[in-house]
């Protein structure tokens, strides 16, 4: 699975040596993540964030799994067991800041890990399995993360579940008993609550094992690095251990800066207040929004306010799960054998445009919906979908590549030499 | 095929001749059992499927009996049926005729006030207080609020405007407010479910 010239593992002592002839699990985390592992010599600061999503994860689960100790998954006292655990319960309210913003903080790191894999071909041949994986984690996410935020059972908690299941009511002909089968009920109510507890503690656990999946799917061919050349030979690659768990490290203490930042000084700042009023079945809030992680696909949703053919309510389904369900494709729409996008001067154009335009969907999705906001709405779904459809294949087709370095190796030594030359130019 | 033709030294060979035929026996055992599981498995996944169904007393809330004598005309009450918002409506005879005037043919949901309501209880208009887009409630039915550009009912999330009738006019909203089974017991009792 790996390069020939990785290092093999060795247990030093006797007791580790016992323990590999019996489970030799050390050895598996040696070819992992050890010095067992060859990693590109030249990867970047964006590599880290595979690992800081796996730390975001593991942050959540041991949160959530002692949270899940002080809640209680009941119409009736769900409220008031969280605002008990904000009150009353020891170090509750730092538990609780933890979980909701390392939600955050985990759909941040993945949205920029899926903009790295876009960036620099990530999701090219031979790492296809790699990117289909991450999709199938990324969708496991979203599922986690809206069930989680039902469970506070605030007003934006009750009523996000009433607009989520109420696409499935969108489903021709069988759409409002399949919502009816989902909540338990025929509207959010305590059958809603506890199978949505009860997915939300599982579903994390699926989430790794997928994640262990495609780690396992990512160390056949090794990790691809920010020139898109392969490994050709020894001197292009460096130990994980320590080379990249020292990089790694340096990236995990931006994150808990960044996280200690966000939780300590402005834990409310990604929330909304309405979620501090206890559900009401019979009355809105005024401006329903989701998180802001989901912005993007509820502007997507919004698009659609005409019937054509399909009723523009399944339209809207439609489209915001399809916008999804399109990167399982990606693979197979970028024909274009240059991974880089360092070395794809129109795609790098592009890249940038799509950035812009998921912005535009997200301040579109939190915004009200007046007739300005619907038009940038559907002018940014179009171009959201013409990206991968039409943009990304014709770009494949028609681009000329700049050229490419000869391995990894000449792309660092070219580097270097630019760089003493500039320096030696300032010392003259 | 070699196993099965293949006769032990001093046996008969005549039952071990037997098993070439096709589908041999022994096929025949494994599609049997392997079939069997998969009928056997079919059924216990059936009471996983159904658990997740409205339970019981889920269910036995889908009757509810509404006093319907103080509502004057032109008043509306909100109150629940199944755990969800149900407007009660008097209508006023001018926003009947408001109602009627309407071209049905030009409606998203074609209906009329008749259609809607019952038998020479023409006034009374009961829907569910669900917006039929995604869910929300409508305002229109308590003192003041905002009854939209047809005078009915008007969703706050996206816009959607219903008519003196709960149809849809305007807006996201793919079907008129939906009109729950109900009987009236009396001139001032309904039983809605």
């Amino acid at each position: 699975m790996s390069f020939p010239w990785a290092k093999h593992y060795e247990p030093k002592v006797p007791l580790m040596r016992w323990l590999d002839e019996k489970l030799p699990l050390p050895r598996l985390v040696y070819n992992a993540i050890g010095a067992g592992y060859p990693v590109p010599r030249n990867l970047n600061y964006f590599w880290n964030f595979g690992v800081l999503a796996g730390m975001a994860l593991v942050i959540q689960i041991v949160t959530g799994v002692v949270l899940a100790m002080h809640y209680a998954a009941n119409g009736g006292v769900a409220f008031g067991s969280v605002e008990s655990i904000m009150r009353d319960v020891n170090a509750g309210w730092f538990l609780r800041y933890a979980h909701a913003n390392g939600a955050s903080m985990f759909l941040a790191v993945v949205y920029i890990h899926i903009g790295r894999g876009l960036y620099y071909g990530s999701y090219k041949a031979p790492r296809e399995m790699v990117w289909l994986l991450g999709v199938v984690i990324f969708l496991l996410m979203m599922a986690t993360a809206f069930m989680g935020y039902v469970l506070p059972w605030g007003q934006m908690s009750f009523w996000g579940a009433q607009v989520i299941t109420g696409f499935f009511s969108a489903i021709p002909v069988v759409g409002d008993t399949v919502r009816i089968w989902l909540l338990g009920g025929f509207a959010p109510d305590n059958a809603a609550l506890n199978r949505f507890f009860s997915l939300h503690y599982l579903l994390p656990f699926v989430i790794a094992g997928v994640i262990i999946l495609h780690i396992w799917a990512l160390h056949i061919p090794g990790s691809s690095n920010p020139t898109g050349v392969e490994v050709k030979s020894e001197q292009d690659t460096v130990p994980f251990h320590p080379y990249y768990t020292a990089k790694d490290g340096v990236g995990v203490g931006v994150f808990l800066l960044v996280f200690a930042c966000l939780m300590f000084f402005a834990p409310n700042l990604l929330g909304h207040p309405d979620n501090y009023i206890e559900a009401n079945p019979l009355s809105t809030p005024a401006h329903i929004v989701p998180e802001w992680y989901f912005l993007p696909f509820y502007a997507i949703l919004k698009s659609f306010t005409a019937d054509f053919f399909l009723p523009a309510k399944l339209w809207g389904v439609l489209a915001m799960f399809g916008s999804i369900l399109l990167l399982f494709f990606l693979p197979w729409l970028d024909s274009s054998p240059v991974r880089s996008a360092n070395f794809r001067p129109k795609l790098r154009i592009f890249l940038g445009i799509l950035l812009l335009d998921v912005l535009l969907l997200g301040y579109v999705g939190g915004a009200e919906a007046n007739a300005r906001n619907v038009i940038l709405g559907q002018i940014a779904t179009a171009y959201y979908f013409a990206h991968f459809l039409i943009i990304l294949p014709w770009v494949a087709r028609s681009e000329r590549p700049r050229p490419m370095p000869n391995s990894i190796m000449e792309a660092v030594l070219n580097k270097q030499e630019g760089t003493s030359i500039t320096h030696s130019a300032a010392t003259a | 095929m070699a196993i099965d033709t293949a006769v032990p030294p001093g046996e008969d060979p005549a039952p071990f001749q037997e098993e070439v035929s096709d589908p041999r026996r022994r096929d025949f055992i494994n599609i049997a059992a392997v079939a069997w599981i998969g009928v056997g498995a079919g059924v216990v996944v059936l009471p996983l499927v159904n658990q997740m169904n409205p339970s019981a007393d889920v269910l036995a809330q889908s009757t509810t009996e509404i006093d319907i004598s103080k509502i004057e005309p032109g008043q509306a009450i909100k109150t629940t049926f199944r755990k969800q918002p149900l407007f009660v409506r008097n209508l006023t005879p001018k926003e009947i005729s408001e109602a009627d005037a309407v071209a049905v043919s030009s409606l998203r949901d074609p209906q009329t006030l008749e259609e809607r309501t019952k038998t020479g209880k023409k006034n009374w208009l009961i829907t569910l207080g669900v917006c039929t887009h995604l869910g929300c409630v409508p305002l229109g039915a308590g003192e003041g609020e905002n009854k939209g550009p047809f005078g009915g009912y008007f969703c706050p999330c996206h816009g959607s405007a219903y008519d003196t009738a709960g149809r849809i006019r305007q807006g996201p909203a793919p079907r008129n407010l939906e009109v729950p089974q109900y009987t009236f017991n009396s001139d001032t009792v309904v039983t809605v479910g």
